[in-house]
């Protein structure tokens, strides 16, 4: 029976040799992560079992990184909850204020994940390490409780959509406006329970970096997860940082998909999704006239170096527009302190933007960056629902580092080129 | 068993951050996170809604956000049911684990409006909108998550299936 790449991690994990779309596995896991807001649902779901010690203790991951630093004294408690389980656990990887970053930055940098893992993490966006060729999806806080358990989860084994990458992306284009133009192409439930699974030869024209943003992403086109397959690059990426041997899993070559789909990178152009949905994607010759009050450049989408370099690129010699709010956010403390090295801080400050320690902050409307009644938000962020980043009437347009770094300079929706 | 309310219906994607807002996360308590339930979408729904109410929302239900605290609240408000067109997988998963009734019945969606009085035999996924007198039936669940659901979720379900092993 020929199976897909994430039909073969789970396999692998379910200690079995085949596995079909729709079968239900017990499966033992790699990694089980949560946050500060996940964590203490899950804590006290742990507490409320009886279970007095955690499966194992190496894999549990906990990072303080949503209201954290701390943005009232409830959020204080919350992460004071996690801190206090991870001392009495043991947990080795329990990251605060000061070691902590964006958890889906930090997990791939500091080589906690990698190539053939199985993960699941009480955040929506743990899908973003199929970007290293790991099977990683999103859960919610009981089955987190229930991974810190057992060390397993339960999965129902899904199909797949495959998307073939063809050509090499233009300038200025960037993984951003591949995944933007793909949910827009399939809808917010156009993978619903499914793999998103890229293949063909402009995947080598995709950084690390733009592959993490692609699948961190795949969540948004309601998918289960999002994987590439591995090639020199993730082996380059994972090259002493990955404490493990990458477990390397291809596709059979015969392996069923329930669609596909071939996208050309180099026709794509800078894509934004307006509100309030993913899917709402206009190219740059449809925008209009946007006049914008803030921009947002960060998150575990787009807070990467890639993604301060492409902000440094546009914001060098030139000024924040009046009227705007620029926020720049490096998604982990080395990235904070690369950027910092290669002069990118200098420039954004120099440009007039406002620079933060790491924190997923105003990406979902918790605190750094909130918006007022009827602002609009040019954000390198995932999600532009109503009410995501402040007041309900609020408006997020979400789009690549380039493009808001060049609306920052413009003070409307702009195209890189604009500037 | 069997629940009745009166029914609350939306639209198409309703995500979990106007579920629950986010800005209200900074707590895991179900009665606070209650108190705002659905309140970007439909300000007046928590001071109409009763015990027992429904939702009945069109394709794919809870996307957005992993946040159990989503079910949580609809839960905590009272509300004994959601029938959708398709929920969102993780809002699907965390309803069954933490014990959040939940059917896929697009017929009955179809055939429902706000206002209306819905009644209905969970386990045997039978829905009545008691309004018009149409009856329609869910999908069932697979034998696993019924187990599932039949333990009182997941982490009861896993307590009875080591305590069985033993």
């Amino acid at each position: 029976m020929p199976m897909t790449m994430s039909q073969k991690i789970l396999a692998a994990h379910a200690g079995l040799k085949e596995v079909k779309a729709g079968q239900l596995i017990n499966a033992k896991l790699d990694l089980v992560l949560a946050n500060d807001i996940t964590g203490p649902v899950a804590i006290k779901e742990f507490k409320k079992s009886g279970a007095e010690k955690v499966a194992d203790a190496g894999k549990i991951a906990l990072v303080m990184d949503h209201f954290a630093p701390n943005k009232d004294i409830k959020s204080a408690g919350q992460c004071k909850l996690c801190r206090d389980f991870a001392a009495e656990q043991g947990l080795e990887n329990f990251f605060d204020v000061g070691e902590m970053g964006i958890e889906h930055a930090l997990l791939p940098e500091k080589g906690l994940v990698g190539a053939g893992d199985l993960v699941i993490g009480a955040d929506s966006h743990t899908c973003t390490y199929g970007a290293l060729g790991a099977f990683s999806t999103g859960v919610g806080s009981t089955d987190m409780a229930a991974g810190m358990m057992t060390g397993e989860c339960w999965f129902k084994v899904p199909s797949a959509v495959k998307f073939v990458l063809r050509g090499k992306p233009g300038k200025y284009v960037c993984g951003k406006d591949l995944i933007l133009h793909t949910i827009g192409m399939i809808g917010v439930d156009g993978a619903l329970y499914k793999s998103m699974e890229f293949f063909g030869d402009g995947v080598k024209h995709l950084s690390m970096d733009d592959r993490f943003t692609v699948c961190n992403m795949a969540i948004e086109a309601g998918a289960k997860n999002g994987i590439f397959p591995v090639d020199a690059l993730t082996l380059e990426y994972m090259n002493g940082r990955f404490g493990r041997s990458p477990r390397i899993y291809m596709a059979d070559d015969d392996s069923e998909y329930d669609e596909e789909y071939e996208i050309d990178l180099s026709a794509l152009r800078p894509t934004v999704a307006f509100p309030h949905l993913p899917e709402n994607t206009k190219t740059s010759d449809e925008w209009g006239d946007i006049e914008i009050d803030q921009v947002v450049i960060g998150s575990c989408t787009n807070g990467r170096i890639s993604d301060l370099r492409a902000a440094a690129k546009i914001f060098k010699g030139r000024h924040v527009a009046k009227g705007v709010r620029a926020i720049i956010i490096p998604a982990t403390q080395q990235t904070y302190l690369q950027a910092i090295e290669e002069g990118l801080i200098e420039t954004f400050i120099k440009a007039g933007a406002a620079v933060s320690t790491p924190t997923c902050g105003p990406c979902l409307g918790g605190h750094t960056g909130i918006l007022a009644e009827g602002e609009r938000c040019v954000s390198t962020t995932n999600r532009n629902f109503v009410g995501r980043m402040g007041h309900v009437t609020s408006e997020v347009y979400l789009a690549s580092p380039y493009v808001a770094a060049a609306s920052a300079v413009t003070g409307r929706l702009s195209a890189p080129d604009e500037v | 068993m069997e629940v009745k309310g009166r029914v609350f219906k939306y639209g198409n994607d309703v995500d979990t951050d106007v579920i629950i807002p986010a800005r209200y996360l900074n707590t895991t308590s179900e009665k606070e996170l209650a108190s705002h339930c659905m309140e970007d979408i439909d300000p007046g729904f928590i001071k109409n809604v009763k015990a027992g109410d429904v939702i009945v929302a069109e394709d794919n239900f809870g996307c957005g956000s992993s946040r159990e605290h989503a079910p949580l609240a609809i839960k905590a408000c009272g509300v004994s049911l959601v029938i959708a067109n398709s929920f969102a997988r993780i809002f699907y998963r965390n309803s069954i684990n933490i014990g959040l009734p939940i059917l896929e019945c697009p017929e009955a969606v179809a055939a429902i409006s706000s206002g209306d009085t819905v009644s209905c035999d969970l386990g045997k996924g039978v829905i009545k909108n008691e309004t018009t007198g149409k009856t329609f039936k869910a999908e069932p669940f697979p034998p696993f998550i019924q187990e599932i659901i039949a333990d009182g979720g997941l982490i009861k379900h896993i307590a009875l299936s080591n305590k069985n092993k033993t």
